[in-house]
């Protein structure tokens, strides 16, 4: 009947999720509990009535100041079908355009009483700011080039849900690194479950150093395809390419797309992934983005599970870890 | 209660949910996680030789359902597993030890959760009293007075009373 405490509850209850750090100390075993969690709300997500009364009367408020759809949508939802009442913070029509100041932003509403903040900021270190000032729970939803740690559990669920056990596969992330948090999130996730990440990108999409950084590096992505598991493509982020560095799309794509005949490439269990929206065309063919292996509306439909179980871990779970439940 | 007993004792609930029933025509039973599990498929077992039939059986895990939530740790043990529409269904819920009551009280709404069925039965190893809420089992094991500070622990080999760990 006893079954040891899971990871993220033995030095205490998990208070936020900024990155996936905070899944330590042991952070294969966070992911393992997040997984274990989300195969619960996966089941929920599949009968006729999606909805469990687990956060009846919390309160999840969105504040984005970055755009974004498929996030913003996939959190409302997981905290809706948990029974959470849903608050939406849209910077555009806010205070904050009257030049109110993000701490007061953030006073603001946890004055209205809601028990979990879900930020998305342009700027690294957001959501950290938030968490130091806030009592409610914080969930970083993307803050700048840093870290989108929803993202890598629901892309670790995904791959565990095809392939089994991420240790050992060979990990291929295609694109622009330098700006991307989802990579980042990405790298941690990934290594920590003992998979192989390769990094491909023109140098001028690499971070200036990938010191410490525990993958591999490589510039020719069809040398590496045919031994890949999973071909991990990011979005070429126009609005970030203020600065010229790669000649055009269409070189880009001629030499880091994947194309028809990449893709024909990639072994028959190979995954192809995206974490949307997807630019079809630039960094994906767009019958690619169609086959089989493609499991980018997985990726879609597993967020909201994954956003559940954190959600729950952050809400739900219990302040104190040790007590068993009575019978 | 040793093995033994435990073994006469499901299949004597076996028995009194056949006639309960008149039968097995639409009986589903669904175990609680976790202890109710096993003693699901041991009832079920004993029901197929009675009567040469395989009812479903199902598991159900309350975790989200339960009224203590945010007032101590709650994380679910497995995923719920109902294999039929429980709509016009006789649904026997089956758990190890009935204590407060809290657990069946979340379970009934788990189910409603997967259709209506026609009535809700219980089959509990243990009655160990203590009930906080109007609950009671249609099939009971064994009624074993406790003091609330004791655990009762139910396992392969039969029934252990012992102190409660702080």
């Amino acid at each position: 009947m006893t079954r040891p405490a899971p990871a993220s509850h033995r030095h205490g209850a998990l208070r936020n999720l900024l990155g996936i750090a905070d899944l330590g100390p042991d952070i294969a075993a966070g992911i393992a509990e997040v997984m274990r969690l989300t195969d619960s709300f996966v089941e929920v997500s599949e009968r006729a009535i999606p909805k469990v009364p687990a956060l009846r009367g919390r309160t999840v408020v969105s504040l984005f100041f970055e755009d974004s759809t498929r996030t913003r949508l996939s959190f409302e939802t997981a905290a809706k079908r948990l029974s959470a009442d849903t608050m939406n913070f849209s910077v555009s029509t806010s205070s904050v355009k009257k030049g109110e100041s993000l701490r007061d932003t953030i006073e603001t509403i946890e004055a209205m009483g809601v028990d979990a903040i879900v930020v998305r900021h342009a700027s690294a270190g957001v959501p950290r700011q938030i968490a130091h000032w806030a009592s409610s729970a914080v969930i970083n939803a993307g803050d700048g080039w840093h870290e989108h740690p929803t993202q890598a559990l629901l892309d670790c669920y995904t791959i565990r849900q095809h392939l089994g056990e991420l240790s050992g596969r060979h990990i291929t992330i295609v694109g622009d690194i330098k700006h991307s948090r989802v990579a980042r999130s990405n790298i941690a996730a990934f290594t920590a479950l003992g998979a192989d990440v390769t990094v491909v990108a023109p140098p001028t999409l690499l971070p200036p150093s990938l010191e410490g950084w525990p993958v591999k590096v490589a510039h020719d992505l069809d040398a590496v395809l045919p031994g890949t598991d999973v071909c991990y493509l990011l979005r070429m982020q126009r609005e970030r390419m203020t600065e010229a560095l790669i000649p055009s799309l269409r070189e880009y794509t001629a030499r880091y797309g994947l194309t028809e005949e990449r893709a024909d490439r990639l072994a028959e269990h190979a995954l192809i992934m995206h974490p949307g929206p997807m630019n079809r065309g630039v960094e994906i063919a767009a019958d690619v983005a169609e086959r089989p292996n493609a499991v980018i509306v997985d990726q879609v439909r597993n967020g909201v599970a994954v956003r559940m179980a954190v959600l729950f871990l952050l809400l739900g779970s219990g302040t104190e870890w040790g007590g068993e439940p009575d019978a | 209660m040793s093995a033994e007993d435990m073994q006469r004792a499901t299949w004597r609930m076996a028995h009194e949910i056949i006639e309960r029933n008149h039968g097995l025509d639409d009986v589903v039973l669904v175990g609680l996680q976790t202890g109710g599990v096993p003693l699901a498929g041991r009832l079920a077992g004993a029901l197929h030789q009675i009567e040469g039939i395989n009812v479903p059986v199902g598991c159900v895990d309350v975790a989200f359902y339960r009224d203590d939530i945010g007032l101590r740790p709650v994380l679910p043990e497995a995923v719920t597993d109902i294999p039929v529409e429980l709509t016009g269904r006789s649904v026997v819920l089956v758990d190890d030890v009935l204590f407060t009551g809290r657990t069946i009280r979340a379970a009934l709404d788990a189910l409603t959760d997967h259709g209506r069925a026609r009535q809700v039965q219980l089959a509990v190893m243990i009655d160990r009293g203590h009930r906080e809420l109007p609950i009671r089992p249609d099939f009971v094991g064994k009624n074993l007075p406790t003091r609330r500070d004791e655990a009762v622990d139910v396992h392969e080999d039969g029934v252990d009373l012992g102190e409660m760990v702080k």
